[in-house]
């Protein structure tokens, strides 16, 4: 087995990285909406959905935020490809775990935002007799966005950093197109791999630059 | 079912506490008030802080409910507006806790100004008026922004109605939450300490204001106030507040001028000293 650095090697295996990086980017977007939606639904759900939902909502997310997505991936993807649909791609059971342990993340973003609304905007809706969903359509979330796009921002971004958790059931990103490549070659893991992670930083840096810079802007702004 | 006091003067009180209670956990802060109020008067609530004057204002915008009492047609413990119950329903011929559903028809006839303004900071000073109006009392976008044009004028702010609300000053914000108040057409107007979180200078313009409002309209005012002056020009009638209760009640004059109790001489001195 080769050891040794080879731009040689390099050159041949940047074409399936390059595959790999472009299903991240994939995968960080069906994931990235599941994560920004329903994590909305889970915060606005824990605390003015009916009752009988709050705590129910609340513990399963308690217990999706801690403990592992690799642990969750696995078990999902077993318990799909086993009982439910042995159809389903990695690629959709995949996305559809690591949104929803992020939607887990991004909805204390959003519950820390609604919580950050002083009590008399409230207040002041209940006054004016607006109903629900003006409430939360006009007043409440645009008030959140401002105070939690910054925070679900950087979420996505660590949710991205995580999307390499999937090769373990298959999907073919960049670390799994570099031990594929590998296994093929007998050569190719370590520029794979330094590949991979050059990708997402190039990928990832500019996304944190500018969430920073969204940050310093809507603290800034007029509300 | 009716309120159960009647009134000598044959005059059905707009606004009546019949015997309520309300706690904060052990706090007391109403203790078994009874007190009316008749369409179109203007009553000033004054007394020292806790003395559950806010209170019997958050109340009448359901913002808080009052303490159940176990049963409400012998012992009390239920509001009344226009002679119907407010803070109860009937079901079943029987007065049980107001629902949500029946707290947003009934409240729809009141409306509230703020001690802290409370306008919306994302909506810019036009749409903070025409919100409710569009959204709650279903007029037309066109004709919402009429009457808030109108409102603003009022208000003296039609030059502003293009800005946030973080442009203005205190004084303006509490101008345009007026506004807004009064876009949606209330019968009653509950103001809460409207001045209070103002600079000096800017309480002038916003009690000015009010005076316009109480001169030029019928509406039904409840004010608690520590603007003496102001209680004493606009008020019909000041109750005076201690411990939940009232203590002493009249006409401005008498109550500024001869206070009987000597919880309200106290209470005015010390404020008027200040």
């Amino acid at each position: 087995m080769q050891t040794q650095w080879s731009n040689e090697t390099l050159r041949e295996i940047f074409p399936a990285i390059w595959d790999g990086f472009l299903v991240v980017l994939q995968v960080t977007l069906v994931a990235g909406v599941i994560a920004i939606v329903l994590g909305l639904f889970v915060a606005i759900g824990e605390r003015n959905g009916p009752v009988w939902l709050r705590r129910p909502l609340g513990a399963l997310f308690q217990f999706v935020r801690n403990t592992p997505l690799l642990v969750q991936v696995l078990i999902v993807w077993t318990a799909t490809s086993l009982y439910i649909n042995p159809e389903w791609s990695a690629f959709a059971v995949g996305s559809a775990v690591l949104g929803v342990h992020y939607a887990s993340y991004t909805s204390e973003s959003y519950r820390a935002g609604i919580d950050a609304i002083p009590k008399g905007q409230w207040e002041a809706a209940t006054a004016l007799n607006l109903p629900a969903r003006r409430v939360w359509g006009a007043v409440v979330l645009p008030q959140m966005a401002r105070r939690s796009a910054a925070a679900v921002g950087n979420w996505i971004i660590a949710m991205f950093k995580e999307v390499p958790t999937l090769f373990v059931i298959g999907v073919m990103e960049m670390i799994a197109e570099a031990r594929a490549f590998q296994g093929q070659h007998y050569t190719g893991a370590v520029e794979g791999y330094t590949l991979a992670g050059l990708l997402f930083l190039a990928a990832s840096y500019p996304v944190a630059v500018a969430m920073r810079r969204l940050e310093i802007r809507l603290a800034k702004s007029n509300y | 079912m009716q309120s159960p006091i009647t009134d000598p003067s044959g005059a059905e009180p707009l606004i009546e506490f019949d015997r309520v209670d309300k706690s904060f956990g052990d706090l007391k802060v109403l203790d078994k008030l009874n007190f009316r109020v008749d369409p179109g008067e203007r009553v000033t609530l004054i007394g020292p802080s806790g003395s559950g004057k806010t209170t019997i204002l958050r109340l009448l915008m359901t913002l808080e409910k009052v303490t159940p009492t176990a049963d409400p047609e012998t012992e009390g413990g239920v509001i009344y507006v226009e002679g119907k119950p407010y803070s109860h329903m009937e079901k079943g011929g029987k007065l049980v806790p107001a629902s949500e559903r029946w707290l947003r028809q009934r409240r729809s006839r009141v409306g509230m100004v703020f001690q802290q303004f409370n306008l919306f900071p994302n909506m810019k000073v036009l749409r903070n008026v025409t919100e409710a109006q569009v959204h709650v009392a279903g007029r037309s976008k066109a004709e919402a922004e009429a009457k808030a044009g109108e409102l603003l004028e009022l208000v003296g702010l039609s030059e502003k109605a293009d800005e946030y609300p973080a442009r203005l000053s205190g004084g303006q914000q509490q101008r345009v939450a007026i506004a807004r108040a009064l876009a949606m057409d209330p019968d009653i107007l509950l103001l809460d300490e409207v001045t209070s979180a103002l600079d000096p200078e800017l309480v002038a313009d916003v009690l000015a204001v009010l005076r316009d409002v109480a001169e030029t309209t019928s509406i039904t005012m409840l004010c608690v106030t520590h603007e003496m002056g102001f209680a004493r020009d606009v008020s019909n009638r000041v109750l005076m507040f201690d411990n939940g209760q009232i203590v002493e009640q009249g006409a401005p004059e008498a109550i500024f001028s001869e206070p009987q109790e000597a919880r309200t001489q106290d209470f005015l001195r010390a404020v008027l000293a200040e």
